[in-house]
């Protein structure tokens, strides 16, 4: 049960009170590959923290940031706000989703990557915008997100 | 533009306080903590005219002397970094190269309302801003500015990184203090407002980034200086994000009284491809659509509280002659729902009707009768839900319903001028 032991260590780096329970799930979900936090892990969390695990869940699946459902191992967040619609984010969903081959809100089948949108995360001033993971990517046309997918498979591969 | 609360971004070490010293950091802390009384402060921050620069543009000095005034033992001061309004993005530009300026702000506010403990509540986007500010915090620590007996006097304060996780509606207040007691973001009902029942039932001081960032330069210049800059009614600087269809897009820091056409057309650079401008968001997406008539209209809170228009975060959206009005406002109220918190219902099921009866309207199969069931929706939505989200949010429907009335009525009888919808199966229009 390494796993366990690293969460535990986690919440006792954070603090084990009620009040800390975002931050913990943040650190707990990025060690996952898979972006989010499992069923057996919040029920340690929740244990630790002596709260309910209806608690627990409630957080998880109220923010956006956290998920309780496996998301690919790259995560492409495309903003649908305001300031990237009108800079065409649309054609940036085209591109990827011709290139994945998967809808918005799905996964490819090797978990390679999923896609999602998300609101604005404040880079307006290079929209169209995308979040790949940590890293954003802005100015984007078609041939620019081919080659960031390329260089995202060279990565693993 | 001017650069009088960036002056610091960019030109300094964000964590060297020898730097931040050196060029008058500090002074307005010193200055309140060995020279005045915390009403004195208060009251230097109310004659300055200082308003809330997080979108409600409420006087702060009188948000200070709502929590000054309560008798409880712990207070909190709070730094609402959650700078999740779309196309906002000016916070990140003073928590990226300022740090210090921000959290002297706090401190100042601490003394003055009698608080001890601070937390900064950093958007979960901004993981970056979160680590300096953690740097800066420690900095701080080690040179006494932070802790017990701050610069050998008695007086106290400390403070905390919160991070959020990606609720837009976590910007508001209320919603804010529950996100950082560890619950889900949803607003509470009000009153009793936070300066009375704040973090965990205490009073509790929530001020914008650069709304603290502007308070060590009124102290260590004074109120008089500082309503240099400004209008009569609106003093001191804002912090602009400009986006959209603008050939220079980015944060300017702008004198009140410039009008939108002055940002659009001399600090911008104008229309990308000399395209006609359609119309300008300002204030984020739950902000007004202003058409082309208004440009000349200057950013001061009285004069566009004439014409029922907010400032908001100060963002400008400037949007040209290519985008649908309906299918902007889809897009809009889609933003809504999702980040609605589902507490009151007027929000959570306003957003969601106000979509669908969109969707009909660009399907083709609009009446007439549906925009007058859209200001109804919309109209009860501003006037009765929980919080500013709710409130805020049909602001650019019926903005657009009274500036692009007729461009609701085209889609109503099956015609998309911009080409972006395909009412009753026309062919698109523009390619």
């Amino acid at each position: 049960m390494d796993e366990r032991k690293k969460i535990i260590e986690i919440i006792e780096k954070i603090g084990a009170t009620p009040d800390k329970l975002i931050e913990i799930l943040l650190a707990v979900q990025s060690l996952s590959h898979e972006h989010y936090v499992s069923e057996e892990q919040l029920k340690l969390i929740a244990q630790k923290l002596n709260i309910p695990l209806s608690k627990a869940y409630g957080v998880a699946s109220f923010y956006s940031m956290l998920s309780t459902k496996k998301k690919g191992r790259y995560v492409i967040q495309i903003c649908n706000s305001g300031p990237c619609y009108v800079s065409k984010a649309n054609g940036i969903v085209k591109a990827l989703e011709n290139r994945l081959g998967i809808h918005i809100g799905e996964i490819t089948n090797d978990q390679m990557f999923s896609m999602e949108y998300t609101s604005c995360f404040g880079a307006c001033h290079l929209a169209p915008a995308i979040k790949i993971n940590e890293e954003v990517y802005g100015n984007l046309n078609p041939q620019k997100v081919n080659q960031i997918i390329d260089k995202l498979i060279k990565e693993v591969v | 533009m001017v650069n009088f609360i960036s002056k610091y971004a960019g030109k300094i070490n964000p964590l060297s306080l020898k730097e931040y010293k050196d060029r008058g950091g500090f002074q307005g802390f010193e200055k309140a903590l060995f020279q005045m009384s915390p009403s004195e402060v208060i009251d230097e921050i109310k004659d300055s005219n200082l308003k809330g620069r997080g979108g409600a543009s409420f006087p702060t000095g009188l948000k200070w002397q709502f929590v000054a005034a309560e008798g409880a033992s712990e207070k909190y001061v709070i730094c609402n970094a959650d700078e999740g309004e779309p196309g906002t993005f000016k916070d990140q530009v003073l928590l990226e190269g300022s740090p210090m300026q921000i959290i002297e702000g706090m401190m100042i506010a601490a003394y003055a309302v009698g608080a001890t403990k601070g937390f900064i509540y950093i958007r979960g986007e901004y993981s970056k801003e979160q680590v300096i500010f953690k740097n800066a915090i420690e900095v701080l620590r080690n040179e006494g500015y932070l802790g017990k007996h701050i610069l050998g006097q008695d007086f106290e304060f400390d403070l905390e990184v919160r991070s959020g996780a990606g609720a837009y509606v976590c910007g508001e207040e209320t919603a804010l203090i529950e996100s950082i007691e560890g619950n889900p973001g949803r607003s509470r009902f009000k009153p009793p407002y936070p300066p009375q029942f704040g973090l965990w039932g205490k009073p509790t001081l929530v001020n914008n980034v650069e709304t603290l960032a502007n308070i060590p330069l009124i102290i260590s210049g004074g109120a008089e200086e500082y309503k240099k800059y400004g209008t009569a009614s609106s003093s001191g600087t804002k912090l602009i994000s400009v986006s959209g269809n603008v050939v220079n897009r980015g944060v300017f820091e702008v004198e009140f009284g410039t009008t939108l056409r002055e940002i659009i057309y001399d600090i911008c650079g104008g229309i990308k491809k000399n395209k006609q401008l359609k119309f300008v968001q300002l204030g984020g997406s739950s902000g007004a659509c202003i058409p082309e008539s208004l440009l000349d209209l200057k950013l001061d809170f009285n004069v566009l509280k004439k014409h029922g228009i907010g400032l908001g975060s100060g963002a400008i959206l400037v949007v040209d002659e290519e985008t649908c009005i309906l299918d902007f406002i889809k897009m809009t109220t889609k933003f809504f729902n999702h980040e609605s918190c589902g507490k009151c219902t007027t929000c959570r099921e306003g957003n969601r009707h106000i979509c669908k009866i969109i969707d009909r309207i660009i399907h083709g199969n609009g009446a007439e009768r549906d925009l007058r069931l859209m200001i109804e929706i919309a109209t009860i939505m501003k006037e009765s839900s929980l919080c500013g989200l709710g409130q805020a949010a049909p602001t650019a429907i019926l903005t657009t319903l009274k500036y692009f009335n007729g461009e609701y009525m085209e889609h109503i009888n099956g015609f998309c001028r911009s080409g972006v919808c395909h009412p009753k199966g026309e062919v698109k229009i523009n390619g």
